[in-house]
């Protein structure tokens, strides 16, 4: 096979940062090729210089079926046959799965208006082309998650893309959508079409790669072939360190006092649309970490936010066996919760803030005196924090919106984790963080649930969950279908209570 | 050497580009006229903008939020109209002021609850209240300005000086320090900043969003009363159509002063000196002879190139 694309000692310096230092990449027509490594290690950076979204700096060489080239602008890249589906999807809601496929270069009938039976035809052929059975003329705000990324692979596909790079395809789509996902890029692999494929899950790298490249700290750490490559190994290239000593022991901190309990919650609905959470009763003990399972839409999300005062709902919550009223997050966290919400971005963070901003957003009133913040105690309490939790930022004053993902978690968490609450809702906690960052994140909850904390852990992540509870609880379609020991918690008997 | 270095750390101010505007735009007004670098036309330019200015602190609060207050030229009219009443029907000076202020305070409430507790967006709820205080106004005063009369120690307040300096932009000064440190030194601040940068993770951090929005519009509105009072001070004379059409000079000079509109970002102080290069390229045209038409048309192109470089310059620092 000859390489497709090659990218040859390619750099990339920002200011104050050297993002890529002389990475090598060469990108092979019909083979999957996993990019593999940490948070921050410069992937993202390649896909923006692939795209065109960023330039190079000079002294590196791109080149396309063995002619150098320079990638101008996104348009520009996907004319040279280069398409990327982001891990944000970028679909409009509001308009059809066709309208959606041929976004911007409509076919028009002679009299200028747009033939919309063309576009039907054609996108209808490229869907059952990938073996997916979506209506053409349906609303993408309809359709699932993972039907709406199978849309943007049907639009790669009709710009008759030779390279298509999938950036954390799988993050949020669940089991079954995954494995489509994965099965149609194996299927455009073998019609020739070069995939990239970015993940973090190890499990599904082995499953989908040809080769595997592992990027650390901007550089090429190696290429070879996945056949040619363990789970230890590829850990250890990424991370520079062995998979046992991320991955600390379980150690149960639970006791028998109940702190909160929840009875008889459920939604108070508006529209009649989404899934309808009811009659969820269950209780938390004071240092226990409790799991909240379910597949993609069965409510677990929607759960805590009926807790954290952020959902309309009826139903009692007592802490402490006093009752607690509840109907905002500001009464929720006087009683003593947090909540890490499962999108940091839009909902975690004030991205245009720095660190220490966000930090104290939750506890300022730590550091202040009447109104006043004193702003040297708070910037030595997140300096403390960011020193804590190894967050990697230049200082307290970087904006949160320059920070990778993983850091940006980590910020989320020292923002809670300095207000002390006495029970901590993380709702997808290492969604979209490296294996690295996964680690700590996962020896931080437990070092809280030490100190007495209680944390409930809301993931779609069963082998995290497994890891990490003392307890589990299984919601299917809105209400609680299962309730399993540590003992009892398998794979198999928590995927049948969320599914049987 | 370290007064060096500080004044060079004073790049990095967001302010520093409508600054530096300001301070280019002086230099070239004086290239044309001797008359622009005297005390007595600088104190007068900035008694000439310190109502707009005075008012842009309030408004750029707001925008902060992610908000827009339309209602400022008319809180401010009314106020100076109720104030004049007061002194027509006898009430003692105080009184009247405290009225005056009282009708920016029935308007922030009225704009903060509409946008709060109904959920109105802040464009719809103060081009309500900008309509309904304009038609307030010409019901009161049929069309005809009042002049009540007053006492001498209330015209102090438009038309007094401190030293040299007129006393609206002795109030100005201070309101400029007291928000300023409000808005970067309190907690309030932070929660104003944090609700415009992000509401959704503001509120599920715990920061009560719905009273922070409430609080702005109340002190936009309550300031822009203020401004009303002293402009009444100033003329003695409470016009049917005062303040009319002042909100686009305040929503700009907020811009200017490198607020965005969508919220989150902006500075008391930018918004001060924004109100400051409009009162400057005003007087200027007036020194220059340049037809009084053009005036707006200028204002216009500095908003244009004030912003553009503004979000050209962030381009650049943005790392992608």
């Amino acid at each position: 096979m000859k390489p497709f694309l090659e990218m040859i000692s390619i750099s990339k310096t920002f200011p104050g940062v050297k993002a890529l230092d002389h990475v090598d990449l060469h990108l092979n027509s019909g083979e999957v090729h996993v990019l593999a490594g940490e948070n921050g290690a410069g992937k993202s950076t390649l896909m923006k210089i692939m795209t065109g979204v960023l330039r190079a700096d000079p002294g590196g060489e791109i080149r396309i079926e063995g002619e150098p080239v320079v990638i101008k602008n996104p348009v520009h890249a996907r004319s040279l046959g280069i398409s990327i589906i982001y891990q944000e999807l970028a679909v409009v809601n509001n308009l059809t799965v066709s309208e959606n496929v041929f976004l911007a270069r409509e076919p028009l009938r002679p009299t200028g208006l747009i033939d919309r039976a063309k576009m039907n035809a054609d996108t209808r052929a490229v869907l059952s082309e990938l073996g997916v059975d979506i209506d053409p003329e349906a609303m993408v705000g309809t359709l699932s998650v993972g039907q709406r990324q199978l849309i943007e692979i049907a639009r790669a596909i009709s710009y008759k893309s030779k390279l298509i790079i999938m950036d954390e395809p799988t993050a949020s789509l669940s089991h079954h959508e995954a494995s489509t996902l994965l099965r149609m890029s194996r299927k455009l692999a073998s019609q020739g079409v070069g995939i990239v494929f970015i993940s973090h899950k190890l499990e599904e790298i082995f499953e989908i790669a040809d080769r595997v490249t592992v990027l650390r700290d901007g550089r090429t750490v190696d290429t070879r072939p996945v056949s040619e490559m363990t789970s230890d190994l590829l850990v250890r290239l990424m991370v520079d360190r062995e998979l046992d000593q991320l991955f600390g022991h379980h150690t149960s901190h639970a006791t028998a006092e109940v702190l909160m309990s929840v009875r008889n919650l459920t939604e108070k609905r508006v529209k009649d649309e989404g899934v309808f959470v009811r009659d969820v009763d269950f209780d938390l003990h004071r240092g226990e970490v409790l799991g909240f399972f379910g597949l993609v839409g069965a409510g677990r999300t929607e759960v805590m936010e009926m807790i954290f005062g952020s959902r309309p709902h009826t139903g009692e919550i007592s802490i402490n066996g006093k009752p607690a009223r509840i109907s905002s997050p500001s009464d929720a966290i006087e009683h003593g919760l947090g909540f890490v919400t499962e999108d940091r971005q839009s909902r975690g963070l004030v991205l245009g803030m720095s660190v220490r901003e966000n930090f104290s957003l939750t506890h300022l009133s730590d550091y202040c005196s009447l109104d006043f913040v004193n702003r040297r105690k708070e910037t030595a309490a997140c300096a403390d924090y960011i020193r804590a939790l190894g967050i990697k930022t230049p200082s307290p004053e970087q904006k949160v919106l320059n920070l990778s993902g993983g850091n940006q978690q980590k910020v989320v968490l020292a923002k809670w984790a300095a207000r002390r609450p006495r029970i901590l809702i993380v709702d997808e906690p290492t969604r979209g963080i490296d294996i690295g960052a996964k680690a700590e994140v996962h020896s931080l909850l437990g070092s809280m649930a030490e100190e007495g904390m209680s944390i409930i852990v809301v993931s779609s992540d069963l082998p995290e969950i497994l890891a990490i509870s003392d307890r589990v609880i299984v919601l299917k379609e809105g209400r609680i279908s299962g309730e399993l020991t540590r003992e009892n918690a398998t794979q198999e008997s928590v995927m049948l209570a969320a599914t049987g | 050497m370290r007064v060096l270095h500080q004044l060079l750390q004073l790049r990095h101010m967001r302010e520093f580009n409508v600054l530096i505007a300001l301070i280019l735009m002086g230099l070239l007004i004086s290239l044309f006229t001797p008359y622009f670098l005297t005390v007595s036309n600088l104190m007068g330019v900035s008694r000439a903008f310190s109502l707009t200015a005075i008012m842009s602190i309030g408004m750029v609060m707001v925008i902060i939020t992610g908000g827009i207050d339309l209602s400022v030229g008319s809180a401010m009219g009314l106020a100076g109209l109720i104030t004049a009443l007061c002194f027509d029907a006898g009430y003692s000076q105080y009184a009247a002021v405290a009225a005056g202020l009282g009708v920016g305070l029935a308007f922030g409430l009225t704009n903060g609850l509409l946008i709060t507790a109904i959920g109105l967006p802040p464009f719809i709820a103060t081009l309500g209240t900008l309509s309904i205080g304009r038609g307030l106004m010409y019901m009161i005063t049929h069309g005809v300005p009042l002049t009540p009369q007053t006492p001498e120690s209330f015209s102090v307040l438009g038309q007094g000086y401190v030293g040299p300096v007129p006393v609206p932009v002795v109030i100005l000064l201070v309101l400029t320090v007291i928000f300023t440190i409000i808005m970067t030194r309190t907690r309030f601040g932070r929660h104003v900043y944090a609700t415009g940068g992000n509401e959704s993770a503001a509120r599920l951090s715990g920061v009560k969003v719905q009273r922070v929005k409430l609080a702005v519009y109340v002190l936009s509105s309550t300031i822009s009363a203020l401004a009303g009072v002293i402009a009444f001070s100033r003329y003695l004379s409470a016009e049917p159509a005062s303040g009319f059409g002042s909100e686009l000079e305040v929503i700009a000079a907020a811009a200017i002063g490198g607020a965005s509109l969508a919220g989150g970002i902006g500075s008391v102080l930018g918004a001060v000196i924004g109100a400051a290069l409009i009162g400057e390229i005003a007087n200027g045209v007036v020194l220059l002879n340049i037809n009084t038409y053009a005036q707006q048309a200028i204002t216009g192109g500095v908003i244009l190139i004030a912003v553009s470089l503004d979000v050209l310059r962030n381009r650049m620092g943005g790392r992608g």
